[in-house]
């Protein structure tokens, strides 16, 4: 039931069942019991003043609340529709915050960080479980696939494929027994939007997991969640315990004859779970790698039974569409990639975190107006997107807009939605004989290209940055690449060649200059940087020379100092000392 | 192997349930409870389960985070990934092996510190992140490195300030 307003009433004091008491008096009397709900609420902020109230959706907040008053409250503001001026709680005069950037919408954030993710009432206070109770007590598994379909929701963990198509295969396939899974690996470095769900509102994800189980007819779930991240799993254990005492989980869920119930099961540091064969056999108590596809998991998935796997942020978005209609969504983003999307913004932008957006919102919207631009205004050179088996996105591409397909065109993906953002001070070389090292050290091992191919690439990579470059290594690194991408069976190897391909295809001088003139252009790499002083600037302080440590540089005080190459390590504390910036990079 | 370790794995297999679907799980607890999984450890997970001991030695040398030898007292974990390097990771990364005479992967002769590469922890915004046995620490420098050191140093039996 949709009620037309909520009144939250603080526990704080000893009259607040009082208050309760008589503010469900006076709306039964007054006929409001159907439009009106009285929840209760830990604070609302200010305990120190009881009783508390607040009326939403109004947002009126009244304090000091006698059960006298509430009745009061009751007739005027939820009757007549006047909030009751004298008892109303008003904020002391602050310099009101920015506000947040426009440009972001949000829906699988939209209760993260407003509700108390441990408390299940506060999730049903937000229509939390009302998609449940209308899909199970209204809905067909068909009219939710069609209303799904009717969404364009695509999978969230980076592969982008129809949510509806998922769910109607694993329906369609026979079997009496099946399971739906959610993936919560979320191992991409600077990716950390499942994360922050899991822990700001566990119970969205779960909804949506229940409403996939309906579908396809699955009674039993689990939640793969990385062991790096302890509190997503305990806020997530705290709310199925929670959900299983409201009768959520378990036999007969809204009297509907449905049963289901779900555990969690925790990764122990392995990146390659993310990839859903992976993760499905790391669930089982195996090593955790991937196998052949097909067959898809919703033929053969976990125990090789018909298996439903989906991203968190997938499941997310789930009772949204219900309650607000597969149209709804359809109505954010572009023709082909619908609805919004998280992204976790890092690297050098002013302000990093989590954000929402539409999709096809531009590169340059989300690094400029949302990010706050470069770090100490410095020039923006690429961002990485999709993680490390995504590719770097060079500054002529700064207008496009982020979907799947214009992402894909440029050589990069949309991935689970890192956003890595890199300024003028960062060597594209260096950056993608990083992404190298990665998926160097998480391959499995199982198939070769990828295990002894990564190793290969990462050594051509470490001698160019270490100034063993030779001609001809760009285009064995090309040509490697290729075959990693064929000769892989998971996304891991198929993607682990893309960072180094999108740095050649994009910033190829940085890697000619590296190779041929034995210079880094961003001055990163330290064997390929000299450190000098300008003579004419320096003043002979000897600051540089004694904080050196390893006493590379000379001259006496009040005269110029010399910093001698064959000895200098290029720490560039000379450089950090230095009081009239005398000492230069080369 | 004693008889408290011994009861100590039946409590952990009893509470997840003595079959292959809950290993990971059961190791990853033994893990923490011990600091590494021993040979004696594998063998009777293996036995009670009722598993072949290569399949269970298998999963535990799989996951990063189950360790089959010994580490230290304290264990340091950096993520040096994209993001935090981006920030003055590396710098980090050489300041915590300088400041320890070890590599990453290692452990101090004295038996006191492990320092050991994580992947991405998920907590970018705050990079560079080290944490030190289950604490986060966010913004870290190179120059914090001593004083962050300095306090676990300083626990009652850590040896002389």
């Amino acid at each position: 039931m949709t009620y037309r307003a909520q009144v939250l009433v603080g526990s704080a004091g000893e009259k607040a069942p009082a208050v309760e008491q008589a503010l469900l008096g006076k709306i039964k009397e007054l006929h409001l019991d159907q439009e009106i709900q009285v929840l209760e609420a830990s604070t609302l902020g200010h305990p120190e003043q009881p009783v508390e109230i607040a009326v939403y959706p109004d947002g009126v907040h009244y304090v000091n609340v006698t059960p006298a008053d509430a009745e009061v409250i009751v007739t005027e503001h939820l009757y007549k529709g006047r909030p009751v001026e004298p008892l109303r709680y008003r904020e002391p005069q602050v310099e009101p915050l920015p506000a947040p950037s426009t440009k972001e919408v949000r829906v699988v954030l939209r209760n993260v960080g407003k509700i108390d993710p441990e408390n299940i009432d506060d999730y049903i206070a937000e229509d939390g479980y009302q998609a449940l109770a209308k899909v199970l007590t209204e809905m067909k598994p068909e009219e939710v696939i069609a209303e799904m379909k009717a969404s364009g929701l695509r999978g969230r963990g980076g592969a982008g494929f129809p949510t509806w198509l998922k769910w109607q295969f694993a329906r369609n396939s026979p079997g009496d027994e099946k399971y739906v899974v959610c993936n919560g690996d979320e191992g991409d470095p600077g990716a950390f939007m499942n994360r922050r769900v899991l822990e700001g509102d566990p119970h969205a994800v779960i909804e949506g997991m229940i409403i996939a189980a309906y579908v396809i007819g699955a009674h039993q779930g689990y939640f793969y969640v990385r062991a790096e991240y302890p509190i997503a799993i305990r806020t997530l254990r705290v709310a199925i315990k929670q959900a299983r005492e409201y009768g959520l989980l378990g036999k007969d869920i809204f009297g509907s004859g449905f049963d289901f119930d779900l555990e969690v099961r925790m990764g122990a540091g392995a990146f390659v779970c993310g990839e859903e064969t992976a993760l499905m056999r790391s669930i089982e108590g195996e090593r955790g790698m991937p196998t052949t596809r097909p067959p898809f998991p919703a033929v053969s998935g976990l125990w090789g039974k018909p298996t439903n796997i989906n991203n968190v942020e997938t499941y997310a978005n789930v009772p949204q569409i219900i309650m607000r209609g597969g149209q709804w969504f359809a109505s954010m983003g572009t023709e082909k990639s619908k609805g919004t999307k998280t992204f976790a913004i890092a690297g050098k932008v002013k302000r990093t975190g989590l954000i929402e957006v539409p999709l096809g919102i531009t590169v340059r919207e989300v690094v400029y107006d949302v990010g706050g631009g470069i770090l100490d205004d410095k020039k923006f050179k690429a961002v990485q997107t999709g993680g490390p088996m995504g590719g770097c996105i060079p500054e002529q591409f700064l207008d496009l807009p982020v979907d799947y397909e214009t992402l894909a065109s440029v050589g990069s993906i949309m991935g689970s939605g890192g956003f890595v953002v890199m300024d003028e001070d960062t060597c594209m070389v260096d950056i993608a004989r990083f992404f190298m090292e990665f998926v160097q050290d998480e391959s499995c091992g199982k198939c070769t290209p990828c295990r002894v191919g990564t190793r290969r690439m990462l050594e051509i990579l470490t001698d160019i940055t270490e100034g063993r470059g030779q001609p001809g290594d760009i285009e064995r690194l090309e040509k490697l690449g290729e075959y990693i991408k064929k000769g892989s069976l998971c996304g891991l190897g198929q993607g682990a060649p893309n960072p180094v391909l999108s740095t050649i295809k994009f910033f190829r001088e940085e890697y000619e200059a590296h190779i041929n003139d034995k210079k880094c252009p961003a001055k990163v790499c330290r064997a390929l940087i000299e450190y000098t002083i300008e003579a004419e600037e320096c003043i002979g302080c000897t600051r540089c020379a004694r904080n050196c440590p390893v006493d590379a540089i000379t001259g006496k005080a009040r005269e110029p100092h010399v910093i001698d190459p064959t000895v200098c390590i290029r720490c560039g504390i000379c450089q950090q000392v230095c009081p009239v910036g005398a000492v230069h990079v080369e | 192997m004693n008889e408290e370790s011994i009861k100590q794995i039946a409590e952990v297999v009893a509470r997840y349930g003595a079959n292959q679907e809950s290993l990971v799980e059961i190791l990853s607890d033994l893990n923490a409870q011990f600091g590494y999984l021993t040979q004696e450890t594998i063998v009777e997970v293996a036995r009670r389960l009722n598993l072949p001991q290569s399949h269970v030695f298998s999963v535990a040398t799989f996951y990063s985070m189950l360790n089959v030898g010994p580490t230290g007292k304290h264990v340091i974990k950096m993520c040096e990934d994209a993001p935090c390097h981006l920030r003055g990771g590396q710098e980090v990364w050489q300041a915590l092996q300088d400041a320890l005479g070890i590599k990453f992967g290692e452990t101090t002769p004295d038996g006191q510190w492990t320092l050991q590469a994580t992947s991405c922890l998920g907590l970018c915004a705050v990079g560079p992140v080290v944490v030190v046995d289950d604490e986060v620490i966010g913004h870290v420098t190179a120059e914090r490195i001593p004083e962050i050191l300095a306090r676990y140093r300083d626990e009652p039996s850590g040896g002389a300030a």
